[in-house]
């Protein structure tokens, strides 16, 4: 049996003693895509931020139970900066920093010691084709990343979340800001991903998680209410809760 | 009565108030500018005070402004700036943390002759540097620190928390973040209120008076032990210390401080103009 690339066992976060994720455990696979779904307050950005440890960043937030990398114990057996680039996310919105593409992208890499020049340049180029965003910019990498659009704005966040080539990605609901087509583009970009990397998206589109990932879990109220493959959550859910959900009665 | 006539109230009240404010500012500038400019020749810049300094020029007294305004830049700016960067982005929130920022705030309120009283008792006396520069511009240095730090810090935080975030994600530890993405997008701030900072210790009188001042030095300072003029100071030696000094000369030494500081406010601002428009968020 091979071991999951994340084990998530008995997980709780708080927020100045309020639970945002109650007890929560479960396995993201190799290379799968797992959707997680829910309304807002229902803890998955909370439980997607805890896996590389991005939630400690807020100074009132408290975690218990385990989460294991490659049965790793990211709390305990691993530096947390190099968990973060062993598990790279990207965000609900575009956030570039300041700087030109190229130099968006090389950031990770640069921070992460390599300095030669022609070993960034190839992965700039790797990291953007591989978020499909290279044919859109490859003629103006020293422009400034604000300049770019929306949508394009997130596959280049993308890129440099693979820049430091991670082998698990968070998504964070990548699309809410971003129109139907743009959002179709990062799909793709995802499907492709499958390939090397493991995927966890949270997102808050329904149809989304029913397009993209292999498997869905259902979060409500911090709890985890049901998961599975993506065709039986979406076609014969066990929890009527589930079913009102992606049914459109609440949510 | 009706809105409109109220409106018309309201506009002529704020405005009258805001002309109030600056009537003074105009009027002193005209007579400083009226007085001083005949003054204002090569010899009284470039030579040293004669005849009581009744005569002669001011140039020590400019030099040791100069000298004093370098030294305390020298020992406030990194001392100021490394702080500033503790406090806003590696101090825990907790009581330590709240009072020494409570302590800054303070620090700024303290009157300067408290700080020329301090800068005698521990510089000048207790560790024994005596009357110098070094004294001077270590006590405009403790007086200018909570400027700096409050400026640098409103630089800081003016950096958005995403990018901070997306640096993290990235793997870059805490003070990557700070190297690479706060400190250049926060030195334009921290440039601007730094020099604010400075200008203001220019032309501080108290806290010079018992640390580095003197009254007549014809020589300039040769060493950081040195005493030296100072222009604040001079100008009150000239307006109350000394019997028969011209009007012109004393204008003129007036006019020479305000144009000091108005070079360096005006390079503050510029820099200030010139980074915004280079920066794109």
């Amino acid at each position: 049996m091979t071991i999951a690339k994340l084990q998530v066992t008995n997980l709780n976060v708080w927020y100045n003693n309020q639970p945002a994720v109650k007890n929560i455990s479960l396995e993201v696979k190799t290379n799968e895509i797992l959707g997680v779904i829910g309304p807002s307050n229902s803890g998955k950005t909370s439980f997607l931020r805890t896996l590389n440890r991005m939630n400690e960043l807020y100074p009132n937030s408290r975690t218990t139970g385990e989460v294991r990398l490659d049965g790793l114990d990211i709390f305990k057996g691993i530096d947390k900066h190099l968990l973060r680039k062993r598990v790279g996310i990207v965000f609900a919105l575009p956030l570039p920093l300041p700087l030109s593409i190229f130099d968006n992208i090389a950031y990770g890499p640069r921070m992460h010691g390599i300095k030669s020049r022609k070993k960034l340049q190839d992965i700039v180029e790797r990291s953007l084709k591989a978020a499909a965003i290279w044919d859109e910019v490859k003629d103006r990498l020293p422009v400034n990343a604000f300049k770019l659009s929306g949508g394009q704005q997130q596959r280049l966040c993308i890129a440099r979340t693979l820049a430091v080539e991670p082998e698990v990605i968070l998504y964070d609901e990548p699309c809410s800001g971003l129109d139907p087509i743009s959002t179709l583009r990062i799909e793709e970009a995802m499907r492709e991903l499958k390939k090397n990397y493991t995927q966890v998206l949270v997102t808050n589109n329904v149809k989304q998680a029913a397009r993209v990932s292999d498997r869905t879990a259902f979060f409500l109220m911090g709890e985890m209410i049901e998961i599975g493959e993506t065709k039986d959550v979406f076609t014969r859910p066990v929890d009527k809760r589930t079913d009102d959900y992606i049914t459109g009665r609440f949510g | 009565m009706d809105t409109k006539t109220k409106e018309k109230i309201a506009f002529a009240i704020l405005l009258v108030a805001t002309i109030l404010v600056v009537t003074p500012v105009a009027l002193i500038m005209l007579l400083v500018l009226f007085n001083g400019i005949p003054a204002l020749t090569p010899e009284f810049i470039f030579s040293s005070p004669r005849e009581g300094m009744r005569a002669g020029g001011i140039f020590p007294a400019i030099v040791g402004t100069l000298y004093l305004a370098l030294g305390t830049a020298v020992f406030s700016i990194p001392l100021g700036i490394l702080a500033a960067i503790y406090l806003n982005e590696y101090a825990a929130r907790n009581w330590l943390t709240r009072t020494i920022e409570l302590a800054i705030i303070n620090l700024a309120g303290v009157p300067s002759i408290v700080y020329g009283l301090f800068g005698l008792g521990l510089f000048v006396t207790f560790l024994n540097f005596g009357a110098s520069i070094l004294s001077g511009s270590l006590t405009l240095a403790i007086m200018t620190l909570p400027v700096i730090i409050t400026a640098t810090r409103e630089a800081l935080n003016s950096v958005p928390r995403s990018f901070r975030e997306v640096s993290f994600s990235l793997g870059a530890s805490r003070w990557q973040t700070v190297r690479h993405v706060v400190l250049p997008n926060a030195i334009p701030g921290i440039l601007t209120g730094t020099i604010l900072g400075l200008s203001r210790a220019a032309g501080e009188t108290a806290p010079i008076l018992f640390t580095v001042a003197a009254f007549y030095l014809p020589r300039l300072p040769q060493s950081i032990s040195d005493q030296a003029m100072a222009l604040p100071y001079h100008i009150y030696v000239l307006s109350t210390q000394v019997p028969n000094v011209s009007v012109k000369v004393q204008y003129g030494t007036v006019l020479v401080l305000v144009l000091l500081i108005f070079v360096l406010n005006l390079a503050a601002s510029v820099l200030r103009t010139r980074f915004r428009r280079r920066k794109t968020w």
